[in-house]
C-alpha cells in the first residue's frame, strides 16, 4: 500500500478522506477543506502532517477533538514547515539506526499553512527547509488574507482588495501592492517541483499533488482557497468564484520543474475579463466606483502581462 | 552505527566540549541547531563528531534559533532523542518555541551557554538569558564548571525523558568562564554513559502510524488552564524527586555527588550568599577565608536546579541564617533581583527569618572578585548583628561611577 490513489471521476474525488474528518469547524463553503481532503485522499502513504496557526489549525484540532486520523502537529504560526522538517529528520535518523516501529511504511511529510503563514511570517522557515532539501511537501492554502483573525492584509493580498488593515475608504481603494510571487520565489530555491492549483480544476489539482508527493525533495504547492467570509461571496459559490479566477487567468495554473521548466497546465477556452472575477466579490466592490475603475484596467493589464510571461517561459523552457 | 571514542580517565575539556561529549555519548537522534557565541563550539564539536563517524543521527543546521527549536519540537514529536544548544539572543529568539516545547511535553535537552542580552550587544556571560527562561515550563539545571556541564547533561536526558516527567530540560553554564575555560573533566566511558541514560522510549510518537496522534492542539478557557495546571503540578511535585533519584544513581556510577541545592558550610552559617554559575566557586573560597580570618560563620548556597525552584530545600538551608545576600547576575530592570524575589518567597512565612539583601553583579561578563565577596560577607555580618539591613536593600557591585544602590 504505497502507490497513489487512482481518482477517476468527481464522485471519487468528493469522497470523504478517511484521514480528514468532515467534522471540523471550517466555514461552510471554505475551500480549505476541499484542498486538504484531496491531499490526504491522493495517496495511500502514511502521512506526517503539520499545520501552521490559522483557519485550518483552529478548526480541526480543538481539544478534546481532532479532525485528523493521521499523525499531525501544530507548533506556531511561522514554523509548520520546520515542524515537518524536524519529523522528517527524525524519520531519516531512526531509519538509519533501525529503530522505526513500522520499518516497511514509507510516510510522506506534508505541511499546510495559510498565505499569512507562508508569504509573511513563516517565509524564513520555509526558505530554510527548501534550501536544506527536506523530503516534504508544503501546501499553501492561499486565501489572500489573514482570514482566521478577521481579514487583515497579507503580502498575498492583491491590489485593490479591501481588508481590515488596508480598508477601502473615502480616500483609499484598499490594498496598494501587488500580490507577492511566492511560486516564483519557491521555484528560485531550486525546488524539484512547485505548482499552483485550484480546487475547481480538480483533475489538475490531484495530478499535481500526486506528482508532488512522488517527488523527492521539497515541493511547494500554492493552492487557491476562495474564502467566502473575507472575499465576500455566497458560500454556495466557492467553485463558481474559483472558476472565475482560473478562467480570467487571475490565478493561472502551472508548474515549474527543477526551478526551470515551466508548464502551463490549464488554458481556458474562453478567457473571461478580470472585471467579471472582481465584480463577483464584495472585497473588490469599491473598485467599480468611477474614480477607481482605472484599477480594473490596471488589473487586466497585469494579468495579461503575467500570462504572456508564463507562456514565454514555457516556450523557452528555462 | 556510530563509532565509539576512547576517552582518557581525565580529559582536558572546556564547558562546551564537555557538553558536546555528553551529547555524543547519549547518541542523540536529531540535533537541529544554529550557532551563536559562546555556545557555537558545542554545535561545531557535534558537527565534527558527525563528520568523523562518532554520531549517526541527523544534524540539521537550520536558519535561526527559532528554527532550531521548531525543528527539535517536530523531531521530538516524531519520537526520538533530541537536543540543541544556544545562548543569549538566540535563546531570546527561541522563547516562543520554548513554551511550545514544554506545553507539548516534549523531552528536549537544550544546552544554554549563558550570555548577556542586548542592548548594548555583549557576548560575555551573565544570567539574563537563563532568567528569561524561568517561566517557560522547562527544567533548568545549572553547571558551575566543565565537569558539571558534562555530568548535568546525563541527568537532564534521564529526567526529561522519564515517562512520568516528559518535560524539556536546559543545562546552563556560564559563557566563556565555563564554556571556554579548559579544566580536567573526569569522563565516563561511552557504553556506561549511554546506559546511564538508556534507550529512548518513544511516547505519542508521530512515526507510529498505527496510533496517529494530534500534537499541539487549541484549547481556550475551557481546557487551557487544566493543561497548564497539570504541567505546573508535575514540575512542582514530580521533577525534584526524579532528579534526586538520578543524582543518587549518578553518584553510584561515578562517585560524584550532586544535590538539588549545593550547600557549602551551611550547617552553622550565620550569613550566606545565594548564587549560581561560576560565582559559586568564588563565593565558597571567600566564605572559607572570612570564616578562617574574620571568624564570620559564612556559607554559600549554590542553586543546582533553578526550575523547578527548590522551595523546600532552600527554605531548609536558610533556617537559622541571620543574613542572606542574593547575588543576581542579571539586571532586574526596575525591581529587586530574581533570586532576591525567590528567596523572599522562601523566607516570608519563616519564623525568625534572616535579613535579605540583593546584590546585582557581573553584568556582561564583568568579574566578580574576591574583594567584592569579602565586602558582601562583611555587609551580611553587619546585618546579622543588627538584625536589620545596615545597607540599602539592593546594591550594584563592580559598576563604575558613584555607588549605585536602591531601596
Amino acid at each position: 500500500m504505497s502507490e497513489m490513489k487512482k481518482i477517476k471521476n468527481l464522485k471519487e474525488f468528493s469522497t470523504s478522506a478517511d484521514r480528514f474528518e468532515g467534522a471540523n469547524l471550517l466555514c461552510p463553503g471554505c475551500a480549505h477543506s476541499i484542498i486538504v481532503r484531496e491531499v490526504l485522499n491522493a495517496t495511500n502513504h502514511d502521512l506526517v502532517l503539520a499545520a501552521s496557526t490559522g483557519c485550518l489549525e483552529v478548526c480541526t484540532a480543538v481539544y478534546p477533538y481532532t479532525s485528523w486520523d493521521a499523525s499531525w502537529i501544530h507548533i506556531g504560526f511561522e514554523n509548520g514547515s520546520t515542524a515537518v522538517a524536524g519529523a522528517e529528520a527524525m524519520y531519516k535518523a531512526l531509519k538509519r539506526k533501525g529503530r522505526l516501529k513500522q520499518p516497511e511504511r514509507t510516510p510522506k511529510f506534508v505541511a499546510f499553512g495559510g498565505d499569512g503563514a507562508t508569504y509573511d511570517i513563516g517565509f524564513q522557515w520555509i526558505s530554510g527547509c527548501f534550501e536544506r532539501g527536506h523530503d516534504m511537501m508544503y501546501v499553501c492554502l492561499d486565501n489572500e488574507v489573514y482570514a482566521n483573525t478577521g481579514g487583515q492584509r497579507s503580502s498575498s493580498t492583491p491590489i485593490g482588495s479591501s481588508t481590515t488593515t488596508a480598508p477601502a475608504g473615502r480616500v483609499s481603494y484598499g490594498e496598494k501592492r501587488m500580490k507577492k510571487d511566492m511560486v516564483g520565489i519557491m521555484a528560485a530555491h531550486g525546488s524539484p517541483y512547485v505548482a499552483q492549483v485550484a480546487p475547481n480544476k480538480w483533475k489538475d489539482m490531484v495530478k499535481k499533488i500526486q506528482t508532488g508527493l512522488e517527488t523527492e525533495g521539497p515541493v511547494f504547492i500554492n493552492a487557491m482557497s476562495a474564502c467566502t467570509t473575507e472575499w465576500k461571496f455566497d458560500p454556495a459559490d466557492t467553485i463558481a468564484i474559483s472558476d472565475l479566477a482560473t478562467d480570467s487567468l487571475v490565478f493561472p495554473l502551472y508548474e515549474i520543474i527543477d526551478g526551470q521548466q515551466l508548464n502551463i497546465t490549464y488554458r481556458p477556452k474562453n478567457v473571461i475579463p478580470v472585471r467579471d472575477y472582481l465584480g463577483a466579490q464584495g472585497r473588490f466592490k469599491h473598485l467599480f466606483k468611477p474614480e477607481y475603475e482605472y484599477l480594473i484596467d490596471e488589473w487586466q493589464k497585469q494579468v495579461d502581462a503575467t500570462w504572456e510571461r508564463l507562456q514565454r517561459r514555457e516556450e523557452a523552457g528555462v | 552505527m556510530a563509532d565509539k571514542m576512547e576517552l582518557r580517565e581525565i580529559e582536558v575539556w572546556d564547558g562546551n566540549m564537555a557538553a558536546s561529549q555528553a551529547m555524543r555519548q547519549v547518541q542523540i537522534d536529531v540535533v537541529a541547531a544554529y550557532p551563536i557565541t559562546p555556545s557555537t563550539p558545542i554545535v561545531e564539536n557535534y558537527g565534527n563528531f558527525l563528520a568523523n563517524g562518532y554520531v549517526d543521527g541527523e544534524f540539521v543546521m537550520v536558519e535561526s534559533e527559532h528554527g532550531a527549536m521548531s525543528g527539535c519540537i517536530g523531531a521530538a514529536a516524531a519520537g526520538g532523542r533530541v537536543a540543541t544548544a544556544t545562548s543569549s539572543q538566540g535563546f531570546a529568539l527561541m522563547v516562543e518555541t520554548l513554551y511550545q516545547a514544554s506545553g507539548m511535553r516534549l523531552p528536549i535537552v537544550l544546552n544554554v551557554v549563558n550570555r548577556a542580552l542586548a542592548a548594548p550587544l555583549n557576548v560575555n556571560g551573565d544570567h539574563s538569558d537563563m532568567y528569561l527562561g524561568r517561566d517557560s515550563g522547562w527544567i533548568q539545571f545549572d553547571a558551575y564548571c566543565p565537569q558539571e556541564a558534562y555530568d548535568m547533561n546525563f541527568i537532564a536526558f534521564k529526567v526529561a525523558e522519564d515517562h512520568d516527567i516528559r518535560l524539556p530540560a536546559m543545562v546552563h553554564q556560564d559563557g566563556f568562564m565555563t564554556s571556554h575555560t579548559a579544566q580536567g573533566v573526569c569522563t565516563i566511558d561511552d557504553d556506561t554513559a549511554y546506559n546511564f541514560v538508556g534507550d529512548f522510549k518513544p511516547m505519542n510518537d508521530m512515526l507510529d502510524f498505527e496510533h496517529p496522534v494530534t500534537h499541539g492542539v487549541q484549547t481556550e478557557e475551557d481546557w487551557h488552564f487544566e493543561h497548564k495546571a497539570r504541567q505546573h503540578n508535575d514540575l512542582m511535585t514530580k521533577v525534584l524527586p526524579k532528579i534526586e533519584a538520578a543524582f543518587a544513581d549518578f553518584e553510584k556510577l561515578t562517585g560524584r555527588k550532586y544535590n538539588i541545592v549545593e550547600n557549602y558550610d551551611m550547617d552553622d552559617a550565620e550569613v550566606a550568599v545565594v548564587c549560581m554559575g561560576t560565582s559559586v566557586e568564588t563565593a565558597r573560597e571567600v566564605a572559607a577565608e572570612v570564616r578562617a580570618e574574620k571568624g564570620i560563620k559564612a556559607g554559600v548556597i549554590g542553586i543546582r536546579v533553578f526550575r523547578p525552584w527548590p522551595f523546600e530545600q532552600i527554605s531548609e538551608a536558610l533556617k537559622g541564617v541571620k543574613a542572606i545576600g542574593a547575588l543576581d547576575r542579571s539586571s532586574p530592570n526596575g525591581t529587586v533581583g530574581m533570586l532576591f524575589n525567590e528567596l523572599a518567597g522562601c523566607l516570608v512565612n519563616m519564623e525568625n527569618s534572616g535579613v535579605l539583601t540583593d546584590y546585582v553583579y557581573g553584568l556582561g561578563g564583568r568579574d566578580l572578585t574576591k574583594a567584592h565577596l569579602q565586602q558582601i560577607f562583611a555587609d551580611l555580618k553587619a546585618n546579622a548583628d543588627a538584625g536589620k539591613p545596615t545597607t540599602p536593600l539592593q546594591q550594584f557591585i563592580g559598576v563604575r561611577g558613584p555607588k549605585l544602590s536602591f531601596l
